[in-house]
This record gives structure tokens, C-alpha cells and sequence, in this order.
């Protein structure tokens, strides 16, 4: 807690979040995870692999069910695999629907880690402040969730993960809940954030295009039990652009390595 | 408002023809004309019984409200005192309180206590189920996140579930209330020398129908009076559960 009369500055050096540096990223080996449901016991992931490493941004692809929402909370901590190694950076999740509180403004939402991190009221609302600004929502600092728009809503959820100041961000189809055009504006957003604020990222996805935009490598997975059936390096430089030959080749080449005709 | 008004004031006209044109005994049956002059001739009487039956009620709300969010809370973060409490709790329910008020009476006396009892123990099962259905509602998913973000047991609690189920408390406090006033009149006609219950049982044994009936409109207007308030209240507490989405979204 900074003493009294302390400048922002050190509030700020305080609970930034950390760059992605050293750290050992995300290692996932030979891992099994099976549920017992009502028709027997199901197998969410056999065998699956998956490598991070620190700062990179791996987009996981593949059809629904096929595991990976179990994949990410592996990464997170909140289960044990069956079998297999997870070695992971902690890592915060950014689930599918932006879940933020319906009575808390969008400040105190993005805000949440930190008070859950013990800073007071004040000190927390000082601190993400000048980030809501930087994520395009001054003004909106009081505003409650129901008076944003659906895309607004995911920035202010994926600030909140981001000031939970882990060097892992764990996101779960962050934009599948939108429509498309925000979803597009979104996708080229969170590109440009993830260029300021590097971190170790793994995100899943349904959507192709959004996968080649933003990641390093992407990984596709196959139906139940999960496992990976391809992993495709996207070597092309940043900022991308969605009519680009190298994004479309990419992009062909994994729909068919997901059965999908181009 | 308008609207309502306007049929209770035809029922009531209806009943005034149907009393002084009908033949009805009017001990049985009083026109509307002799308990809006009963409502005025005895209003001081109404008054003080009134108060004397309202603090009881208010009373027991709050011992309801305090002993049934404790109830629910443990009974949240025990399965093991869930299965134990929770059947007993519904069983609770089942005893007539017809029956239970005069043994209460015989326990605890004609004070103010037996009253506490009956009204406490009526009002706070709608309070614990409403508030475990509202702990149930939390999202799974923001628990999760939760964790992720190195909240602990508690400070979930605190952060996300309580304030989830606060909705759901003030729901069942709205029932709580409404059967606290059937309670109350019923603990008092076992063991009263005062309050409205036990003034509209003397009205009848006394053959004044018309104190009787505008004692009944006086309790009516306690219970509609208090579910106002509650509703006012949940309106400040809950300001976010009022407001309108923006457009465009899925």
C-alpha cells in the first residue's frame, strides 16, 4: 500500500501488470482429463500437448466439445489432469460471457482483482483508471454493464483479467457473444493491446480468421477425446490484415485440417 | 392506481345496495356505510391496537429476516448441516399454528414474546428458501473466474454470491411480511388482551360486525402498507435490477 501522499506513479508501478518475461509460459504434456456423466465416463482429453512460450500467443481451434474449455482450466489451475504433466505460469481466466457484476460500475468491475488483492477502494479505483481510459471507456466509469454495449463489456472483462496482473491470460471465445462487425473492431483491438501488453496467451476460438489474426501458432484440435491433430506457426508480421495472401492460405489451410471445405 | 380504484369502489357500491336492499341481517353481514362509521367512531381504539399489533409484526420481520439469512448461510456452506437442517425446517412448516400458539402461550405467557414466536417462525422459512434459491443462481463460470483472479471461500462469498442473492432475499422478505400479519392475528387471538386480532375476536363476541370488518380493512391496510415499504426498499437496494440494456447486442 503506498504511504500517504504518494504520488499516482507509485500506485501505478505498484499493481501494473508484469511483462510476460522468463517464466516457464505454458507446457502441457500427454494430458488425459476424463468426466464421469450419466452415460459413463467421458474423455475430454487424451494425449493432448500444448507449448506456450512466454509471450506467445497460441489460438486453439477446433470443433465444439472437443475439450477445450477443459484445456483452459487446466491451464488456470481450478482442476487436475487425470494424467500427464501441466506446468504453467499462473494464469487468469477470461470466460466466454463477460460475467461482470451487475452492481458494480465498469471501473470497479475491471477493478476487482485488485480489491480482491486486499487494496482499498480508492487505491484500486486509481489504478485502473488511467487503463479504462487507454481501453477507449472514459466516461464510462460508473456506468453498471447494462448501460454498455456487448463490446464494451468484453473490454472491460478482459481489463479486469489483465489487471489480475498474471503473466498467463487464458481466454475463452471472448468474442463469440458479439456480433459481427464489433466482433471484427474487437479482433483488431485485442491485437493492438496484446502488442502493448505482451503475456503468454491461449485462445480458444471457433472463428478461423480470428485465430490467424492474432496468434503465433494455432493449434487444432480434434472432436472428443481432444487431442491435436495439427499445429500451424503463423510467421507473418504484425499488424495484420484480414485480406492479406498469407492470412487466407493460413486460414484455408486450417479449415481443412478441420474437415471443412473451403 | 386509477383503474383499481375504480372496482373497489363498485364493489363496495354493490354491497351497500345488496346489504340495505337484500334483507340481509346486518349482524352477519354490516353495509360498507356502518364500517366506514365504525373505521371513524373508533379510530382511537383502532389506533392503539393498531400499534400494538404492528410492533409485533415489524419485530418478528426482523428477528425472521436476521434468523433466517443466518440459517441460510450455513446451511450454504454445510451440505452436511443442509441435509440435517433443511428437512426439519420444512417439517416446521407443517405444524398448525392454530395449534402451536396456545402451547406457546402456555411456555412463554400472554407477553409480547409468544407473539415473536409464532410470527419469527412463519416468516423465516420464505427468507431461507428464497435466499438459498438466490446463492443457487450465482453463475458457475464467475466462480470460476473467481479462483482464477486468487479469490478465496469468503471473499467470493462476500464479493459475488451475497450481493447475487440480495434480490432474492428482499423477495422473500415481501412474503415474509405478508405472512407475518396472518401470524400475528393468529397468535393473538390464542393469547392476546390487546391488538388487532384479538380486538376483531371481541368485535364478534361483542355482535359489533362493523368493528369487526373495519379491523380487518385496518390489518389489510397494514399488510398492503408494509409490502409498499418493502418494495420502496428493494427499489433503493437494488437500483441495478431496475435499469435497461443497450441495444445491439445478441
Amino acid at each position: 500500500m503506498p504511504a500517504e501522499g504518494a504520488t499516482p506513479v507509485t500506485i501505478e508501478t505498484q499493481t501494473t501488470p508484469p511483462r510476460a518475461v522468463g517464466g516457464v509460459g505454458v507446457v502441457i504434456e500427454a494430458v488425459c482429463k476424463e468426466f464421469r456423466a450419466r452415460g459413463g465416463p467421458v474423455r475430454a482429453l487424451d494425449g493432448m500437448c500444448l507449448r506456450a512460450a512466454p509471450g506467445e500467443v497460441v489460438a486453439v481451434v477446433g470443433p465444439s466439445g472437443c475439450g477445450k474449455t477443459t484445456l483452459l482450466e487446466l491451464i488456470c489451475g481450478l482442476m487436475a489432469a487425470d494424467t500427464g504433466t501441466v506446468s504453467c505460469d499462473p494464469a487468469v481466466l477470461m470466460p466466454q460471457r463477460d460475467l461482470l457484476l451487475p452492481w458494480l460500475g465498469a471501473l470497479d468491475n475491471a477493478a476487482l482483482a485488485l480489491r480482491v488483492r486486499g487494496l482499498s477502494r480508492d487505491d484500486a479505483r486509481a489504478a485502473a483508471a488511467p487503463w479504462l481510459e487507454r481501453f477507449g471507456l472514459k466516461g464510462f466509469e460508473r456506468a453498471r454493464p447494462a448501460q454498455l454495449s456487448g463490446g464494451m463489456r468484453q473490454r472491460v472483462s478482459f481489463l479486469r483479467s489483465l489487471l489480475a496482473g498474471k503473466p498467463v491470460l487464458a481466454l475463452d471465445e471472448p468474442f463469440a457473444a458479439l456480433d459481427a462487425i464489433t466482433r471484427a473492431e474487437m479482433q483488431g483491438w485485442l491485437a493492438r493491446v496484446l502488442d502493448a501488453e505482451p503475456r503468454t496467451v491461449v485462445l480458444v476460438t471457433h472463428d478461423v480468421e480470428e485465430a490467424v489474426l492474432l496468434a503465433d501458432r494455432v493449434i487444432v484440435m480434434s472432436p472428443r477425446p481432444g487431442r491435436v491433430v495439427r499445429e500451424l506457426p503463423v510467421d507473418l508480421p504484425r499488424p495484420r490484415r484480414r485480406t492479406e495472401p498469407g492470412i487466407v492460405s493460413a486460414r484455408e489451410a486450417i479449415l481443412e485440417a478441420l474437415g471443412v471445405r473451403a | 392506481m386509477l383503474p383499481a380504484l375504480a372496482v373497489v369502489l363498485a364493489l363496495l357500491g354493490a354491497w351497500e345496495l345488496y346489504v340495505d336492499l337484500g334483507g340481509v341481517d346486518p349482524l352477519v353481514l354490516p353495509a360498507p356505510h356502518a364500517i366506514v362509521a365504525s373505521l371513524y367512531d373508533d379510530r382511537a381504539l383502532l389506533w392503539s391496537n393498531l400499534l400494538v399489533t404492528a410492533t409485533e409484526i415489524v419485530l418478528g420481520i426482523l428477528v425472521a429476516m436476521f434468523a433466517g439469512l443466518v440459517m441460510a448461510i450455513v446451511i450454504h456452506f454445510s451440505p452436511v448441516l443442509r441435509r440435517a437442517l433443511y428437512p426439519i425446517l420444512v417439517a416446521s412448516q407443517a405444524v398448525p399454528v392454530p395449534m402451536l400458539a396456545p402451547v406457546l402461550a402456555l411456555w412463554l405467557g400472554f407477553g409480547i414474546l409468544p407473539k415473536l414466536v409464532v410470527i419469527g417462525l412463519v416468516s423465516f422459512f420464505p427468507v431461507v428458501v428464497t435466499t438459498l434459491a438466490g446463492f443457487a443462481s450465482v453463475d458457475v463460470e464467475l466462480l470460476k473466474l473467481m479462483r482464477t483472479l486468487d479469490a478465496g471461500r469468503l471473499e467470493t462469498f462476500r464479493r459475488v454470491e451475497l450481493p447475487t442473492a440480495l434480490p432474492s432475499v428482499l423477495t422473500g422478505a415481501k412474503i415474509a411480511i405478508v405472512v407475518a400479519v396472518i401470524g400475528a392475528v393468529f397468535a393473538e387471538w390464542m393469547s392476546a388482551s390487546s391488538g388487532l386480532g384479538y380486538l376483531f375476536e371481541q368485535s364478534i363476541a361483542q355482535l359489533l360486525p362493523a368493528r369487526a370488518f373495519a379491523t380487518t380493512a385496518i390489518l389489510c391496510a397494514l399488510s398492503i402498507g408494509l409490502f409498499a415499504l418493502m418494495t420502496a426498499a428493494e427499489r433503493r437496494l437494488l437500483p441495478w435490477a431496475h435499469q435497461q440494456d443497450m441495444e445491439g447486442d445478441r
